[in-house]
């Protein structure tokens, strides 16, 4: 009987120290910074790995890059950049922004990458009085809840869909048919879409996330007899639809929007993905401003795909205010808040709302091509 | 409501359905002979079958499978992949049982401490195929898996092409491989354990464990022999998944697991021929919601079904045990 008791307490013992050791790495990361006033910790949250990670992956890397170029410029004035991977679950990504709110030593967010886990997490981030600056989250009404801490480097979904209607009626498509994954994305970006084109869509179904097998959907679009199909939603879905709906023998033009912009994507569909166009509020890599493209290219041995430059925006916003000086959540907020400067994407200067001026958007298509998502051509708003 | 488009294309949904649900039937009975035999829900089997899966992905990679080979080809590529996913998924399932099921059993654990370990495995299984995999393998081959956790495709085998068309209802040679070879498989698994010496262990086992040991019956190998054969049928399943959607992924077998396990039920678990009648039904089901309402229902639709269909026949569709099962 005491034997085990003692076990249990070292058991315990063993435990509390491993926590506590894990506890002092993390305090130590952010603890070089006291003393001089200049330096911070941000953190960056999104869905590094899981399903629709391609799509994320290029906004933390290109953070973390411009972080890295900081940090070497101005060694003394180390930027603490801190990871959350929430996998695209807003269940996930709610705690985790407690836990953010809750620690005094961030002192801004780079997030949500998604709309569904940026819209959990708003409320939580504005009670603590943090700045949110989203490189690829596109949702319309994320600005639209009067929520004065979220800003985003990325054009909304309206602009989006009104740029895919433009295109779509220049191809002269007559049948449109839309299907959406019910996700605030993807559901949210087709119904701008469907407003947009009006009579033009013929039919639509809703699938669910996670759905592998698309039988009911891809007799609905061959009875349609559409010429295009809209794809509202993301990779993990996208991909098997794509490759059912050819195998099936459909012929419609298959379009999707930036969910899509995914190495997965054409990979996941093996070959059913070719000829698909994606349309992204994101540059392509080589038109991005400066030098960043190549020092993406050399840093990671890869081209920035999807978001690579807004992510970089994103940190750089955070830069310079601990450039400024800016010490306290509330100034950085204020900052970011009057925030005018050329970024790499575009240039970023943010309304009342916290979007950036449509007319800076730019929106681009892709196609796939080889099972590689290539550069097609720019696309008109209006 | 899209009445026009179901009964428009009536014939076509109750294809489609049927080829659906014969997927499900061959998971469905790993579950069913399990909980025959053991009362054990194994709900580690649906990471059986993808673990099929992937063994598929990996031989058609290694042997340089391309989009659409000839017919000889095909034929090979089917072989190979049946090897691979039944030597893969019988392996897993073996494992299971030897690694964490036996000891709980020789201490005699209560069924919860079986229940949670089931769950426990399902999801290490997951996390082995989604982080370690790609890890260890995408060395070897670095375009196999992308990055962690990714959806990965494979080669198409077989180009669906209409087989048979009546009216303006076609069957699809995929189509037609998919629910032959399911029933196929069903019936071998059916006359194994109606007709064959070690079938007769395992009803005896599952009639009553004790009698059965008293009569001369290996009961550690029966149950060996159930996980082999489930997991045998899983390897199936995952085969003819592979040919008919030709991708997997470390989290797809969740959803086909809970379907899987819910057509058993639906059928009366612990009966095989019910896990076919279960696995057929649920598919119609989903196909037929599916297209009247959105996909955004059809799991709606077949719980509500599964629900009416318990309050009737509380056993499911053809009753539960292995060993009385109806003939």
């Amino acid at each position: 009987m005491r034997r085990k008791y003692v076990r249990a307490l070292s058991t315990t013992a063993l435990a509390a120290v491993m926590v506590a050791a894990a506890g002092c790495q993390d305090a130590g990361d952010g603890g070089s910074t006291e003393a001089e006033a200049c330096g911070g910790k941000i953190a960056i949250f999104g869905a590094f790995t899981g399903d629709n990670a391609g799509l994320v992956i290029p906004s933390l890397n290109g953070a973390k890059l411009a972080v890295k170029q900081h940090n070497a410029a101005k060694p003394d004035c180390k930027v603490t950049l801190q990871e959350f991977d929430t996998q695209g679950d807003p269940a996930v990504a709610t705690p985790f922004a407690s836990q953010i709110a809750g620690d005094a030593s961030f002192l801004g967010v780079i997030g949500g990458h998604f709309s569904g886990e940026s819209d959990a997490t708003m409320p939580v981030y504005q009670a603590a009085g943090l700045a949110m600056v989203s490189p690829s989250a596109t949702r319309i009404d994320l600005t639209q809840k009067g929520n004065t801490s979220f800003f985003r480097v990325v054009g909304h979904d309206g602009t989006q869909a009104a740029a895919v209607a433009t295109y779509l009626k220049a191809q002269s498509a007559q049948k449109v048919f839309v299907v959406d994954d019910g996700s605030a994305y993807g559901a949210g970006i087709t119904a701008e879409l469907g407003k947009a084109l009006g009579p033009l869509v013929v039919a639509t179904d809703k699938i669910q996330e996670r759905q592998s097998q698309f039988d009911a959907t891809v007799s609905k679009i061959k009875s349609s007899s559409a010429d295009y199909l809209f794809y509202g939603g993301y990779t993990r879905e996208a991909a098997p639809l794509v490759r059912q709906m050819r195998a099936a023998g459909v012929t419609a033009k298959f379009i999707g929007p930036d969910g899509l912009y995914d190495p997965a994507f054409p990979e996941g569909a093996a070959g059913g993905a070719e000829g698909a166009i994606i349309t992204c509020p994101c540059l392509p890599a080589d038109k991005a401003g400066g030098t960043f493209a190549a020092d993406y290219q050399k840093e990671y041995n890869i081209a920035p795909g999807s978001y690579g430059a807004e992510g970089y925006d994103g940190a750089k916003v955070y830069l310079d205010a601990f450039d400024a000086g800016k010490q306290t959540r509330a100034d950085i907020l204020a900052f970011v808040k009057s925030y005018d400067k050329q970024g790499v994407s575009k240039y970023i200067k943010f309304d009342a709302k916290g979007d950036v001026d449509p007319t800076k958007v730019v929106i681009w298509a892709y196609e796939v091509k080889n099972k590689q998502i290539t550069a097609l051509q720019e696309l008109k708003v209006s | 409501m899209n009445f026009d488009e179901l009964f428009g294309h009536f014939g076509q949904h109750t294809v489609d359905g049927l080829s659906k649900g014969a997927i499900y039937a061959l998971i469905a009975l790993g579950y069913t002979l399990v909980y025959g035999v053991l009362r054990l829900i194994n709900f580690a089997h649906s990471e059986v079958f993808v673990v099929g899966t992937f063994a598929v992905l990996g031989a058609w990679t290694a042997f340089g499978l391309q989009d659409n080979p000839g017919a000889g080809q095909a034929i090979l590529f089917l072989l190979i992949g049946l090897v691979a996913a039944a030597v893969a998924s019988g392996g897993t399932a073996l494992a299971l049982e030897r690694i964490a099921y036996k000891p709980l059993r020789k201490r005699n654990a209560p069924p919860l401490v079986f229940l949670i370990t089931a769950i426990g495995l399902s999801l290490v299984l997951v996390e082995i195929l989604g982080l370690l995999l790609p890890r260890l393998v995408g060395g070897v081959f670095p375009t196999l898996f992308g990055r962690e956790r990714q959806i990965v495709g494979m080669p198409t085998l077989i180009e669906q092409k209409a087989l048979i068309t009546i009216g303006d209802t076609a069957i699809t040679n995929v189509q037609a491989i998919v629910f032959v070879s399911a029933l196929l498989m069903m019936a071998a698994l059916d006359w194994f354990i109606n007709r064959t010496r070690y079938g007769r262990g395992v009803r005896a086992v599952a009639q009553n464990p004790e009698t059965a040991a008293l009569m001369g019956v290996n009961q550690d190998r029966v149950i060996m022999l159930i996980f082999v054969l489930g997991g045998v049928m899983a390897g199936a399943a995952a085969l003819l998944w592979s040919v008919r959607f030709g991708f997997t992924q470390s989290s797809l077998g969740f959803v086909l697991g809970l379907k899987a396990f819910t057509a058993a039920v639906l059928g009366g678990i612990g009966n095989l021929r019910g896990a076919l009648l279960g696995g057929l039904f649920l598919g119609l089901v989903e196909v037929y919601a599916a297209t009247l309402y959105t996909s955004a229902w059809e799991d709606v639709v077949a719980f509500v079904v599964l629900i009416v269909v318990l309050m009737f026949r509380p056993t499911g569709l053809l009753g539960e045990s292995l060993g009385r099962a109806r003939a």
